[in-house]
């Protein structure tokens, strides 16, 4: 397949030291199901590499993992070429059990956020205690006035999912506190 | 946060020594070693606004204001969770109520102290101090060393003493006692005061020649903030203030208090107290924090002996009607003593009825000028005192913020956040004609170079009814619904069966609330044993996927059913027309798309070009119609793949208004056109779609009351005009007669109306009483300017009523 479009086609806004970036097409894969399942843990870990993640946090290295996404929910992530194979794969392997296993790579946006002060640009823009955000949390919250869920990665960058129709908003909210600058806190 | 641009309160201007040193190099001294720690923010021209639950408090931050030409935003609001808040407010003079204390040059004594010492501005060459306390000859004295005049001080209480009173007399000032002031002479300027005895009822002793009057009636602590989420208030009779109850703080979590009062919003009245409670504060938040504080003491202060004030709540005590009538308690809102008194006597007798029947202390003021005075007033005039009297609520923000600073970067582009489906910028590069359908901004139409919008509508409703036309779908709502229970949720919510749906196959489908109304509908298409997939309207999207939520989270907690939102995994483009087929056979594809392979209802995966597609078989506009879902990166190109590919067989999009026309046409109903949140299936002649099978949907019981399965409920027909004009949207059918509010009688409504370009003449849909009965009847519309016009109950069907076309 050619020509393959993300929401805003891999541009990036620098300002003030800090980039925010379409990070470009992630495979993602929204699995529900009951995540204390001994066969779901093993299918997770075969899809993506990593073990099931606690309440609140995620397990992602290059472009795979998994995050926590409520009780019954986790996003898997795998590079984006292998996002319909691995919901297959994982469909199939819990095709006994009541689940859902299905790709939303295309229904996403997804922006990284890096540079110095990223978490004063974030603070700005979601509802969070940046002071005392780990690394490897994650966070389903808003941006703005718009849905949107993130980790922060061991370089300390943030790693932004929204839904797809919105991305542009969310990355021009971003770009803009960049612009405004750190309030020297 | 210091709301002003300078720490250290009022010490600088009152000329206290601390630690052996002017209060000025001690206030910048202290500033200096703050600024030098890691862990200190010092932030000027920032107000704490509000104390919210949780330690929240939002700051306001003026960063402009006071030097326009500076980059960067003017106003900043600040969110921030606290473990612990000091709130150091200081205290709010009280004006006395004397006839004339609005007149111009009569001032709050420290005010007038303020412009003098901070900014050198001198109010009066002659000012009066009027006071019942010691605090107000600092004014004097400071006036006095100013080289200006004050003819006299008057105080209130008999037997003033304390260090400041004495200075005053040492320096020659004339001081009254037991005095008071009558009535303020002038207009538009002071130009003299009236002398009285306090204890008396005005009887002018001397007139006293002045042009500036310096008022105090004492201090109030600045409760606000730590009145906002819950603090409570003891009434200090000695002092005349409400103080914080250190024992009763706003409480966090855990129970615990979250907010430290420090200083004179402690209701420490000099610097000394102040310091030494400040200090104490600290220590107290430092260690409800979790923190340990270091060893130390308070600063040290020289004492100012200073004598306690004297409570006085009109002057002179006995002033008469026409002197309280012009004793001013809120200055912003008009409110005089003899307002309050009045309120009184018509029994607003609850402090929170008094505010409101006479405007005290509400808008801006919120009490701080106003609010003790009043309440005083209030409370003599019930015969009761202060505390039983109580307070009204304190409500943030503290003063009033800009609207800026809430909005903040939501302006311009960010101001409402637009859904962009994938195919978005080629609208967009169109220069199509946009209008909102929930969150998304879609194409009405794609008007070209000369042509109206309404030429555009009625070429692409040509074009597609003669050759093809291609619609961005994209937006339509897609929940995937999967489970051992999901047929039996489905057949829940839909008001006809999906459970025995085949896969493969669609079905058109009705939902309704539980009040028995039609909510949305959406073809259904069965995806496996299990799963299936249900579009819904364009703005029903997120409601009915958070409907579907609530029922599996609230009441069917146990049945085994996953819903996921799906709509924007997919740009799905409709292509439509008689040509439609030939369109997807030139892209190329290794589907059949052939009418006995994948018939009218059905759907089908396969490739289209160089694109994944699922293809589903279904039809709007009556048209031989596939929607096509590819994967939302795959959109663009896919829509301009067939843009390409469909020249040759004249391929055009159209927007939602041909989309609205060309199913008006064909008599189908639009969510939010012919419903309103009171039509419920029934009216819209829906009863095919409704099982009679299933023992229960949601919203059976209710079409089974009396009033929805009256027969005398309007319902849906077609509207055809006599002279071929198009009815006014809206329009409402007369009847004869009037009813008992002396309105015509009505008998129908319009629900959708177009200018049918392949009819060539005006449709329309509507709800008529008896409708479906009384075809070929002509009815007469309001058209909104008294005159009326005349439309025929047809069919509502307006265009190949067997449904030949979509069907080949």
């Amino acid at each position: 397949m050619s020509d393959l479009k993300s929401f805003y086609e891999g541009r990036a806004a620098d300002a003030n030291g800090v980039t925010v970036r379409d990070a470009g097409l992630q495979g993602m894969i929204t699995l529900r199901g009951d995540l204390a399942n001994a066969k779901l843990k093993a299918a997770v870990k075969k899809a993506c590499g990593q073990a099931v993640p606690a309440a609140r946090r995620a397990v992602i290295t290059g472009g795979r993992g998994a995050a926590w996404m409520s009780p019954d929910e986790l996003l898997i992530l795998v590079p984006y070429a292998e996002a319909a194979a691995t919901a297959a794969a994982l469909a199939l392997a819990l095709k006994d059990q009541h689940h859902l296993a299905v790709n939303v790579s295309d229904a996403r946006a997804y922006i990284t956020l890096t540079g110095a002060g990223v978490d004063e640009i974030m603070a700005k823009c979601a509802p969070v205690d940046f002071a005392n955000f780990a690394v490897g949390e994650f966070r389903r919250t808003r941006i703005g006035q718009v849905a949107a869920a993130f980790w922060k990665d061991e370089a300390g960058a943030f790693h932004i999912v929204a839904f797809r129709s919105l991305g542009d908003y969310v990355f021009d909210l971003l770009a803009t506190s960049a612009k405004a600058g750190l309030v020297n806190l | 946060m210091e709301q002003t641009a300078q720490l250290g309160g009022r010490a600088v201007v009152d000329g206290a020594e601390i630690d052996g040193q002017q209060a000025e190099d001690w206030v910048a001294a202290t500033h200096q070693a703050l600024a030098k720690m890691d862990n200190v923010t010092i932030r000027t021209r920032m107000m704490g606004a509000g104390v919210y639950d949780h330690g929240y408090v939002i700051g306001y931050e003026r960063l402009t204001d006071h030097d326009p030409q500076l980059d960067g935003p003017r106003h900043r609001l600040w969110r921030i969770r606290a473990k612990q808040i000091v709130t150091a407010t200081g205290a709010i003079e009280r004006p006395l109520s004397f006839a004339g204390n609005d007149i111009p040059g009569v001032m709050l004594a420290g005010a007038l102290r303020d412009y003098l010492v901070n900014w050198g501005v001198s109010v009066g060459d002659r000012t009066v101090v009027v006071t019942n306390n010691d605090d107000a000859y600092r004014t004097a004295l400071a006036l006095q060393a100013h080289g200006l005049g004050v003819p006299a001080i008057i105080d209130a209480r008999s037997a003033p003493s304390g260090d400041l009173v004495a200075a005053a007399r040492a320096a020659g000032i004339r001081v009254e006692t037991g005095a008071a002031i009558a009535k303020v002479m002038g207009k538009t300027r002071v130009t003299a005061v009236a002398l009285a005895a306090q204890a008396g009822e005005g009887g002018v002793l001397e007139d006293i020649p002045c042009d500036a009057v310096a008022m105090s009636g004492g201090w109030s602590p600045v409760v606000h903030l730590w009145s906002h989420c819950g603090g409570k208030l003891n009434w200090d009779a000695e002092r005349a203030m409400f103080r914080p109850d250190p024992k009763r703080a706003p409480t966090g979590a855990a129970g615990e208090g979250f907010v430290v009062t420090a200083g004179s919003a402690s209701g420490a009245l000099t610097t000394g107290e102040v310091l030494t409670d400040a200090f104490e504060a600290a220590r107290a938040a430092i260690k409800a924090a979790g923190g340990k504080p270091k060893a130390g003491k308070a600063p040290q202060v020289t004492v100012v002996a200073e004598a306690p004030l004297e409570p006085v709540w009109l002057m002179p005590q006995g002033a008469s009607y026409e002197l309280r009538a012009k004793a001013w308690l809120d200055f912003q809102n008009d409110v005089k003593v003899a307002d309050v008194q009045l309120a009184a006597r018509e029994g607003y007798e609850s402090v929170e009825h008094a505010k409101r029947y006479t405007t005290l202390g509400m808008a801006t003021d919120q009490g701080k000028l106003s609010n003790i005075n009043g309440l005083a007033i209030l409370g003599d005039a019930l015969n009761t005192d202060i505390p039983s009297v109580g307070t009204t609520t304190f409500r943030p923000p503290y003063t009033p913020i800009s609207m800026g600073s809430i909005g903040g970067a939501a302006r311009d582009d960010l101001f409402l956040p637009i859904r962009k489906t994938p195919i978005h910028g080629w609208h967009t590069d169109q220069g199509a004609d946009f209008e909102p359908v929930g969150a998304w901004r879609r194409p009405y139409a794609f008007p070209r170079k000369g042509e109206t919008v309404h030429d555009a509508v009625t070429r692409e409703i040509l074009n597609t009814r003669e050759n093809v036309g291609l619609l961005d779908a994209s937006t339509l709502g897609k929940l995937l619904v999967k489970g051992p229970d999901a047929g039996r949720f489905l057949d829940m919510l839909y008001t006809n069966m999906m459970s025995n749906l085949g896969v493969g196959k669609c079905r058109y489908g009705l939902m309704c609330s539980e009040n028995g109304f039609l909510i949305d509908d959406g073809v259904v298409a069965r995806i496996d044993e299990e799963t299936w997939l249900c579009h819904t309207t364009t703005g029903g999207a997120d409601r009915i996927h958070a409907w579907m939520e609530d029922w599996l989270q609230c009441e069917w907690w146990d049945w085994k059913v996953y819903v996921a939102n799906l709509t924007e995994q997919y740009a799905q483009i409709a292509v439509v027309g008689p040509k439609a087929r030939q369109v997807l056979q030139a892209m190329g594809t290794d589907m059949d798309l052939s009418k006995e392979a994948l018939p009218f209802m059905q759907w089908a995966d396969g490739r289209i070009g160089d694109f994944d597609a699922r293809v589903y078989r279904i039809s709007f506009s009556g048209e031989l119609s596939y929607e096509i879902a590819v994967p939302a990166a795959q959109g663009r190109a896919f829509w301009d793949a067939l843009l390409r590919v469909g020249a040759d067989f004249g391929i055009m999009p159209y927007g939602t208004e041909g989309l609205h026309v060309l199913r008006a046409e064909k008599g189908f109903i639009m969510i939010g056109d012919e419903t309103d949140g009171t039509v419920i299936p029934q009216d819209l002649n829906l009863g095919w779609a409704i099982s009679k099978k299933k023992d229960d949907y949601l919203g059976k019981r209710a079409q089974e009351r009396s009033h929805m399965s009256d027969p005398e409920r309007w319902k849906l027909v077609g509207l055809e005009t006599l002279d071929g004009s198009v009815l006014p949207d809206g329009a409402i059918a007369v009847a004869a007669g009037q009813n008992a509010n002396g309105q015509r009688n009505t008998q129908g409504r319009v629900t959708s109306t177009y200018h049918s370009p392949t009819l060539g003449k005006g449709i329309a849909m509507g709800l008529v009483h008896n409708g479906p009965s009384r075809m070929g009847d002509v009815l007469e519309f309001t058209k909104g300017d008294g005159t009326f016009i005349k439309a025929r109950i047809v069919d509502q069907v307006f265009y190949d009523k067997a449904g030949e076309k979509q069907d080949v």
